[in-house]
């Protein structure tokens, strides 16, 4: 019997695992991008949402790209798990076999500080040092040769934007990977921390079998989360962290305050033996910085761009929407002419085809031109730089609010979608911020509002002007955004107050130099969001469609099919030609109407009608209202089939809506009734995407309940107050 | 000489100093060090906010946002 031959292990391909760290700002994005290009995927790591980027480099290297970060000292679980997953901790997930730090060249002295702490992994290290043109252009200059020596690490100079210095970068990788399956130890930076607190971190270490580098962070971190993680494994380490802690001299330094000290020390006299300066200059950044964030001008430039951006949004987005619908109903042209002629015509089958699914997803779809812009929006002006000055002007307002700076994309994005908003709401380190963010999300109002807001101001608010120029349908328009915004604040802040009451988050953050964005990653950013919102709203809106579907079709009473059967037959018997075809056309209508008010959502319509009383409504816009819950979406669409029209009739609804008569004497459908509608929709959480991405994010279930329990109740409230109101100013 | 001891956060734009000391044990303390505002480094207030806060400050090569609170702990001799 022949010995297992090594060669399956030699021929079968090793994949280098390399872990790609550095500050925020670093061109650490774009030097992932110009690595791995498209051959990468986002994922997560268990129990924290902290994002894990993977992508390959040619066949031998799986990048992963880690968050950008100051400091290896964890203060929170996101940050942990990041450590974690550099020591090879996370399970299922084998560690970097190299580590790629990438410093700022023009920015060393705080990029070395995390240089630093990453050597003290012990794992082989290779320093990418970006930026060099931006340094170059800055006057300074730095030593490769001496820098790398006083790292005791390869420092590669690379500038990422242009592609230069990646083939070097790569080279030096698999180099230092070779050398590490040789046995060559990594050499290690000319900086000890350790002897600088006490000199015990390392016989603490060895006595426990702990790794030197986390035994460091707990003594230094003393009641975070790495300290925490080992106490509960190690209980010793407890005592003897407290003995190493009370050898310090009382009433010095303590030991967050002994390793910065020690550690910029030994940075400075780096800087001094590597890096060559002429004196600083102001940059073009600072000039544009001198407009951007003027005490006036600066808001004025706010305001300008980001109603810029709206109307871009909504404008350039409307061909693309045009041409999706456009599509969907031609598909379903197609699939009603696939069936026509069968026995299978006009029957459940296509229906379920044509009304649940087509129109379903179609529902959703529409939206993606407005969602791709809007990311592609904000991804151009976050890589250029601004979005950190947005936040800089805005913090003060949000924190107004019960929110903070970094609230506000999240808040931004949620005027297209709450979904990518309540997603990238991720970038909130503050556990309450973010929470706080997440739950007030939806009362921005965000597209799918619109249709509704466009059918009740098209059918009863007249268009005339105020002042002479203002339009009062544009003002309505405008009034229903301002009524998210306006109940948001309230809201944050009574959340911040008792629910969420805790410590502010800190808001230390960099206004990076302004660039020019990179095509590249602005596009992956786009594809990213893109892709999963067609994923996650797609499929549970395709799910609910056929709920909803199914819930507005079934039960079928035979009676009405019986009653329809004879007046087509009565149709067939009187009318010829185009008037037969019109005819048979509004029986069918007609049928379908009754049938739904058959069906188990038009019963429950019926049912809520007394609670929607007081609303102003009618039993039609309850049921819609109720179909709507799982999209907003089906609002529409169930009135036009209540009202037996045609799903794209849009003028024909509302000239049945002005028209409507409720049959007992009441009034007609009004201004009242339809503001109400309005501020409801505007208010409510009706969709069950939405719901489903917050309970992911927050990890139970309680809180979308939540958030879906106190939206509907305001919703209920404010258009109550709304109908009444308007009612009693008789409008 | 009279030397002043000043907080960041009373600095008004284009006024500065070397930082003595920063006076917060906890994490705020821990991240303030961390981004290279520790005893002995040069810091400028740049500019404040519309609302007047969050502060502007220059540090090295890089300008830092931080929020008046925080800047508070920061104490520099002009």
């Amino acid at each position: 019997m022949n010995p297992p031959s090594d060669s399956s292990t030699a021929s079968a391909a090793h994949t280098t695992r390399v872990a790609l760290i550095g500050n925020p700002n670093t061109g650490k994005t774009t030097l992932f991008n110009a690595l791995t290009g498209l051959a990468q995927r986002v994922g997560n790591y268990p129990g924290v949402t902290v994002e894990r980027k993977i992508g390959r480099i040619d066949d031998d290297l799986e990048v992963v790209d880690l968050p950008g970060t100051y400091s290896l000292a964890a203060k929170s679980p996101d940050e942990l798990i990041v450590i974690q997953s550099l020591l090879g901790e996370v399970r299922g997930e084998p560690g970097p076999d190299v580590i790629v730090v990438i410093i700022d060249a023009s920015n060393l002295r705080r990029n070395l500080y995390l240089a630093t702490q990453v050597m003290e992994l012990g794992l082989p290290t290779v320093v990418a040092l970006n930026m060099t043109d931006v340094a170059d252009s800055r006057g300074i200059r730095v030593d490769v040769a001496a820098l790398a020596s006083e790292l005791g690490a390869p420092v590669v100079p690379i500038v990422a934007t242009r592609g230069e210095g990646l083939a070097d970068l790569c080279a030096a990788i698999r180099a230092a990977e070779a050398a590490d399956h040789d046995g060559v130890a990594p050499t290690t930076a000319s900086l000890d921390v350790d002897a600088h607190l006490g000199g015990s971190i390392g016989s603490i270490a060895e006595t426990m079998g702990l790794h030197d580098f986390l035994v460091r962070r707990a003594f230094i971190d003393e009641g975070g989360p790495i300290e925490t993680a080992l106490l509960a494994t190690h209980p010793d380490l407890r005592d003897a962290l407290a003995g190493a802690r009370a050898a310090l001299p009382a009433g010095g330094p303590r030991p967050a305050a002994i390793e910065a000290k020690v550690r910029y020390g030994w940075i400075e006299q780096v800087m001094t033996k590597a890096v060559d300066r002429d004196p600083p200059r102001p940059r073009p950044t600072d000039r544009i910085d001198a407009v951007v964030t003027h005490r006036v001008l600066g808001l004025v430039c706010f305001v300008t761009i980001m109603g810029a951006v709206f109307v871009s949004i909504f404008k350039w987005a409307a061909p693309f929407m045009d041409a999706i619908d456009a599509s969907f109903v031609a598909l379903e042209g197609w699939i009603s002419g696939a069936f026509a002629g069968t026995a299978l015509a006009g029957g459940l089958l296509e229906s379920l085809l044509v009304d649940g699914m087509v129109a379903g997803v179609g529902g959703v779809l529409i939206f993606l031109p407005q969602i791709g812009l809007l990311f592609l929006f904000i991804a151009i002006l976050e890589d250029c730089g601004y979005m950190a000055r947005a936040a800089f002007l805005m913090d003060r307002l949000l924190r107004g609010c019960g929110l903070s700076g970094h609230s506000f994309i999240p808040m931004l994005s949620s005027f297209a979608c709450a979904i990518p908003g309540i997603l990238s709401a991720r970038a909130i380190r503050n556990p309450r911020d973010r929470l706080v963010t997440i739950l007030v999300a939806p009362l921005m109002s965000c597209s799918a509002r619109i249709p509704v807001y466009a059918i009740m101001i098209g059918a009863f608010i007249p268009a005339t002007t105020i002042a002479g120029f203002l339009s009062l349908p544009g003002l309505v328009f405008a009034a229903m955004y301002f009524l998210g915004i306006a109940v948001a604040i309230p809201v944050a802040l009574i959340l911040r107050g008792t629910l969420m009451r805790g410590e502010t988050s800190t808001f230390i953050m960099e206004l990076p130099p302004y660039r020019m964005p990179q095509p590249k990653t602005v596009l992956l950013r786009v594809w990213h969001a893109g892709r999963s919102f067609v994923a996650r709203a797609g499929t549970i809106i395709f799910a609910m469609s056929i709920l909803i579907w199914a819930a507005g079709t079934f039960p079928r009473s035979a009676e009405i099919a019986a009653t329809t059967e004879s007046a087509r037959t009565a149709a067939e018997a009187d009318l010829t030609g185009s008037d037969l075809d019109d005819r048979l056309a509004q029986i069918d209508r007609d049928a379908a109407g009754a049938q739904l008010r058959h069906s188990v959502l038009g019963r429950l319509g019926r049912a809520i009608e007394p609670v929607v009383e007081p609303l102003g409504w009618d039993w039609k816009i309850g049921t819609a209202a109720v179909a709507a819950f799982p999209a907003r979406e089906l609002l529409v669409s169930t009135l036009n089939i209540l009202y037996g029209l045609e799903d794209d009739e849009e003028a024909g609804l509302t000239a049945r809506l002005k028209a409507e008569d409720r049959g007992d004497g009441k009034p007609p459908f009004g201004v009242p009734a339809a503001l109400s509608v309005m501020v409801f929709i505007a208010l409510c959480a009706q969709c069950v995407s939405t719901l489903v991405v917050m309970g992911r994010e927050t990890r139970s279930w309680f809180w979308p309940v939540f958030a879906f329990t106190y939206m509907t109740g305001l919703a209920y409230v404010f258009a109550f107050a709304t109908y009444q109101g308007a009612v009693a100013l008789g409008l | 000489m009279e030397i002043t001891i000043m907080r960041l956060a009373e600095c008004t734009p284009g006024s500065g100093g070397t930082i003595t000391q920063i006076d917060h044990d906890g994490p705020l303390g821990q991240r303030l060090m961390e981004m290279g505002l520790i005893e002995g480094a040069r810091v400028e207030v740049v500019r404040l906010a519309p609302l007047g806060d969050p502060m502007e400050i220059r540090i090295d090569d890089s300008r830092l946002s931080i929020r008046r609170a925080e800047a508070q702990h920061i104490l520099v001799s002009e």
